[in-house]
């Protein structure tokens, strides 16, 4: 080793403890700001170490380097946070191609190189391929469904089972012939058939799932690119590449696991059954009376209110209403009430979107409450608003043993003495389940415009 | 192969770090913590800088190395951009509340 490849090796260990550094900074909304320049600071360093290590041609560097910064720039500035999801999913996608390539670029330059191909390098290469192929793919069909570019709904064809597993004995066939002979006449062919195979494999895994799925895929999808990174690790010898890769690959299995509990489903059942594509044909259907309200006397009763829960959902976001939602809780607080923001795991599209979006508006942080440690309270709690959120606080996950969402943890709305339910109109929420809360004695419909509806709240409450 | 039975005992390792740092991690960050992790995974960028700049590097290396590195730089730059953007909006009642 020379001096300069050991210091390298020294940066890159340095890297990785302000990866891990940073990471665990992210603990604590108040630190988390100063984790993420930690993380990177790590980032620079590890590329200034490689930069300097090897004897470079920085020309087409420099070109791939400015063309992303700039690309990256522009997109993390301009995203309204209401996007994020889609964002998240396309940079994912992004760090799975970088991925393939790598492994690809690696492969032909030992080839051309004349260099033997060991089993310790062939396997990661392909590995790295399949990954990254895998999530590029799979993340644009996630972003396309996402930004609604694509229909969201479940995309299920008859013998869909039959070709993914088609697929999958094509990719092992490929990785056998390709393990035999990495640098065999024919290894080359499957290098391409695997890039081929796993794009095919990414579009195929993911347009069976449906939007409200979407949380977990794209955490799945966050894993998977750590893991491409790592493959690629192992590709080059890095153990920088290796270690980051493996922090973000255990991120996203977190996420991905957290997500699935939040929804009372197995991983296999998200991935493959299409759910939302039937189920709407199951579960009960109510009958009864719903209670609809008028701002005016919505107003009176919050006014009377010493304690009040949002409960913001998917439908929040899309109505933009998170500005005049935290306005409407600043003169809640001011008129002696105490304010909350109930968030369910999966509220949204991604995991913690509401919080981001709260957050956007200025709501502290400290307002913003889990599911778990505002369950207990609820029965405290004087008015539950429920805004654009239908199966995260549906009781029939609770009492309805059919219900397709049955099991599902909820945010028990229905145990605060009146529930406000904020709803364009009676229609079933993304699982297609009837929701027997709108029927509750102590529920109170304020039919229209999440965002005029708050806003017409908040006229009430200024003339007052 | 001995290198690679050590790089795979660092992968192990990292991954079991990676679960005890990840759920210290609260719900309301999670967001941040995507797009953190993305930047994050963008590592790859060393991976790409080598196969782009590499002297050694025939053609076709050199150009997937330098697609590799544009999409890495994405990652890195807009992952860390965006990240901050959004935990610089995460306030503390006594903090930045007028």
């Amino acid at each position: 080793m020379s001096a300069l490849e050991i210091t390298a090796s020294l940066s890159y260990i340095v890297a990785s403890c302000l990866f891990i550094v940073g990471l665990k900074m992210l603990s604590s909304p108040a630190s988390a700001r100063r984790g993420n320049l930690v993380s990177a600071l790590g980032m620079l360093i590890a590329v200034v170490a490689t930069l300097v290590a090897q004897g470079m041609d920085y020309h087409w560097i420099l070109v791939g380097a400015t063309l992303g910064a700039l690309a990256g720039a522009f997109a993390a500035l301009r995203v309204p946070m209401t996007s994020m999801p889609e964002f998240v999913a396309l940079f994912n996608g992004f760090g799975g191609i970088a991925s393939l390539l790598v492994g690809w670029a690696e492969y032909h330059r030992s080839l051309s190189l004349g260099a033997e191909i060991p089993f310790a390098a062939a396997l990661p290469i392909y590995l790295a391929i399949l990954i990254g192929g895998v999530t590029f793919t799979g993340s644009m069909i996630a972003y396309a469904k996402l930004a609604e570019r694509i229909d969201g709904k479940p995309t299920l064809f008859s013998g869909q089972q039959i070709v993914n597993a088609a697929i999958l004995l094509g990719v092992a066939v490929c990785l056998v012939a390709f393990l035999a002979a990495p640098a065999g006449p024919y290894a080359y062919w499957c290098v391409g058939f695997a890039i081929g195979l796993s794009f095919i494999l990414g579009v195929l895994a993911t347009i069976p799932i449906g939007g409200a799925d979407m949380p977990v895929v794209i955490s799945l999808l966050n894993s998977y690119s750590g893991l491409a990174a790592c493959a690629a690790g192992f590709v080059i010898n890095n153990t920088v590449l290796i270690v980051s890769g493996a922090l973000v690959g255990a991120s996203g299995i977190i996420l991905t696991n957290i997500m699935c509990k939040a929804m009372n489903r197995s991983l296999p059942h998200v991935l493959f059954s299409g759910f939302g594509a039937a189920a709407a044909k199951t579960g009960a259907v109510y009958e009864g009376e719903v209670n609809p309200i008028t701002p005016e006397d919505a107003y009176y009763m919050l006014e009377a209110a010493q304690s009040v829960v949002f409960v913001p959902g998917y439908g929040m976001a899309v109505a933009q209403a998170q500005h005049v939602v935290r306005e409407l809780g600043e003169l809640l607080e001011k008129n002696g009430a105490d304010v909350k923001y109930a968030i369910h795991p999966v509220a949204g599209r991604m995991p913690g979107h509401m919080n981001v979006l709260l957050a956007e508006a200025n709501v502290p942080y400290e307002q913003l409450v889990e599911m778990d440690d505002i369950n207990p309270r609820l029965d405290t709690v004087d008015v539950a608003v429920v805004i654009g959120a239908n199966d995260v606080v549906n009781p029939a996950a609770r009492e309805q043993e059919d219900s397709p969402i049955y099991g599902m943890p909820i945010i028990n709305v229905d145990h605060a003495r009146t529930v406000f339910v904020l709803k364009r109109s009676m229609r079933a929420g993304f699982a297609g389940v009837d929701n027997p809360l709108f029927f509750k004695e102590n529920t109170r419909m304020l039919f229209g415009d999440a965002k005029q509806s708050i806003s017409a709240l908040i006229a009430e409450f200024k003339t007052a | 192969m001995g290198e690679f039975i050590l790089l795979l005992f660092t992968f192990v390792l990292a991954i079991f770090l990676g679960f005890e740092l990840i759920s210290k991690v609260p719900a309301t960050l999670h967001t941040p913590l995507m797009s953190g992790s993305n930047a994050i995974s963008g590592i790859t960028i060393v991976g790409a800088l080598v196969a782009a700049g590499a002297t050694d590097s025939p053609w076709l290396s050199v150009v997937l190395g330098t697609a590799a590195v544009a999409f890495a730089t994405i990652n890195v730059v807009g992952g860390y951009l965006v990240t901050d953007r959004m935990l610089a909006m995460f306030k503390s009642r006594q903090g930045g509340r007028p």
